[in-house]
């Protein structure tokens, strides 16, 4: 049932118990008149409804500019997608996760707005920037890293790519990656 | 490997006030280099994932002694204890991946979960309101696992994550509340709707998704971006926690001035239940314990020994009273057995 305002015409929509001295006051308001009592209304969405909104938005934007009915699977073929990992921007928008690092720097365009949105106007990083103490990364997740990136370039028959990869991964793979291993205690 | 808490952090009775606050937790969310999230890793990468972790986690000296837990190697009820303790998310605890979670032993202070959302969710807990204390050592370790890992940087995003929401510090801080009093005069809401103006969550006692059972309420930052760890440390800690604190504290005042035969009969009434109940549910224990715990830090229960408080807290809860048992109960079973136990601490 809905409950009028006490202090005016409109629909209550903030409802507040106090109790002082000793007796329990209620207080039926709309948004308008609790702002005038002070009383602190839900300024912000919270961030996963902004990234739900946002995506639903951007559908909509981009279905209205290509004439097209929203996010068929013919117009998700269009997006943007990650060469790293493959995601599209469309699975994005489904699942409101990112795919790997590499999406960061994919969709930089459609993703700065969105955290402006979602953290209160923040456009930049300026908290912590990592540092390495002058220590070299480490060598086994060198290594994994350019295995994987040796596969992709094979897979991919870009064979100039890979040929440099594997003189980076031979390069890399005994000297580094053993010296390491064996300065290490057992676990 | 992990017992049933005795020595667990947040069962320490001198912890600064533990009155209001049950704990603090501070958590990073980081993410190897050169990889992709859990969400689309394949078996392959997340097995990688995991050595990678087991070793920048378990060899540099994080802790004097840690305890590596692949969680397909537990039973359900070894994972519902590691929920229940907040040592895992649920989400964790469920599916047949390749996941993990690293925990500092006994103390259970650290807790890292390996392949949840990100490849590294980094958990530093205190009892009572003490979160520099935690960033103090969650920032040490941080340190101590990038200074050999290569982890996901952008130079705008900072630090990168699977979901923008956790994206540029991956920082969250979030205490749980003990707000009894806040809920008997009605004002909760009004704590509730500020939290909301602020950008603050407010959850229940299990985190996510979870109602508030028995007036504990976690409170934490939703915005990790655009600000540095120490403003949002400091905003929370210092301003924002205060206040709610503050708050409570005068309720409780108000409500034992004004009605403190209402109050005491709640305790008195909940402290009767649990002595003399042969039936107990979950949610109703922590209900019941909630008000004897008010009652001890009001001093209207001065031989109850509050420490005793926490571990019923949690040792009520369904795996956790399985594990003490040393066997699988059904919920019948559990309530006689959650019944028995209560009235064996509390007499």
């Amino acid at each position: 049932m809905k409950r009028q305002c006490d202090r005016c015409e409109r629909e209550a929509t903030v409802h507040e118990m106090v109790i002082r001295h000793g007796k329990q006051v209620e207080k039926h308001l709309c948004e308008r008149c609790a702002r005038e009592e002070g009383i602190a209304i839900p300024a912000a969405p919270s961030i996963q409804d902004v990234v739900k909104q946002f995506v639903v938005g951007q559908a909509a934007a981009a279905a209205a500019a290509s004439g097209a009915a929203p996010a068929t699977p013919a117009t998700q073929t269009k997006s943007p997608t990650c060469a790293s990992c493959g995601l599209t921007f469309a699975e994005f928008r489904q699942s409101g996760l990112l795919g790997c690092p590499e999406c960061y720097k994919t969709f930089e365009a459609q993703i700065g707005p969105l955290l402006e949105r979602a953290h209160e106007g923040g456009t930049h990083h300026t908290g912590k920037v990592p540092t390495r103490g002058g220590t070299a990364p480490d060598p086994h997740q060198r290594i994994a890293k350019l295995r994987k990136e040796l596969l992709d370039a094979v897979a991919a028959e870009q064979y100039e790519r890979a040929a440099r990869l594997r003189d980076q991964l031979l390069h890399t793979e005994p000297g580094a990656g053993e010296a390491e291993r064996a300065r290490e205690p057992n676990g | 490997m992990i017992g049933l808490g005795e020595h667990s952090e947040w069962l320490r009775p001198d912890a600064p006030a533990s009155d209001v606050v049950v704990s603090s937790r501070v958590r990073l969310a980081r993410n190897f280099a050169g990889f992709p999230f859990p969400n689309r890793a394949k078996r392959e990468d997340k097995r990688q994932i995991m050595d990678l972790a087991e070793r920048h986690l378990m060899r540099a000296g994080l802790a004097p002694r840690m305890a590596w837990i692949e969680l397909s190697d537990v039973s359900s009820l070894e994972r519902g204890v590691l929920v229940e303790r907040h040592l895992i998310s649920k989400q964790l605890a469920k599916g047949d991946e390749p996941r993990a979670v690293a925990v500092s032993t006994p103390d259970e202070r650290l807790a890292v979960m390996v392949n949840e959302e990100d490849h590294l969710r980094i958990q530093v807990m205190r009892a009572g309101l003490a979160l520099s204390d935690a960033f103090a050592q969650i920032n040490d370790i941080d340190d101590r696992v990038e200074a050999h890992a290569d982890i996901a940087y952008h130079q705008r995003f900072g630090y990168l994550t699977a979901c923008p929401t956790n994206v540029g510090t991956g920082i969250r801080v979030s205490v749980m509340m003990h707000l009894p009093g806040l809920k008997l005069t009605g004002e909760i809401e009004k704590v509730r709707r500020a939290a909301k103006g602020m950008s603050l969550a407010v959850r229940g006692f299990y985190g996510e998704g979870s109602e508030a059972v028995g007036d504990f309420f976690q409170i934490s930052n939703q915005t990790t971006f655009g600000k540095s760890e120490l403003e949002i440390l400091q905003e929370f800690e210092g301003q924002i926690i205060p206040k709610v604190i503050e708050y409570e504290r005068i309720a409780r005042r108000n409500l034992l001035e004004r009605r403190k035969v209402l109050v005491e009969d709640r305790v008195f009434r909940a402290l009767g239940t649990l002595r003399h109940a042969r039936l107990l549910k979950s949610d109703e224990a922590l209900e019941l314990l909630s008000s004897v715990r008010l009652g001890v830090t009001l001093g209207l229960l001065c031989g109850i020994d509050p420490v005793r408080v926490g571990r019923l807290l949690l040792l009520t809860q369904p795996a956790h009273l399985q594990k003490q048992s040393g066997r699988e109960l059904d919920q019948a079973a559990r309530r006689v057995e959650r019944a028995t136990l209560v009235r064996s601490m509390l007499s």
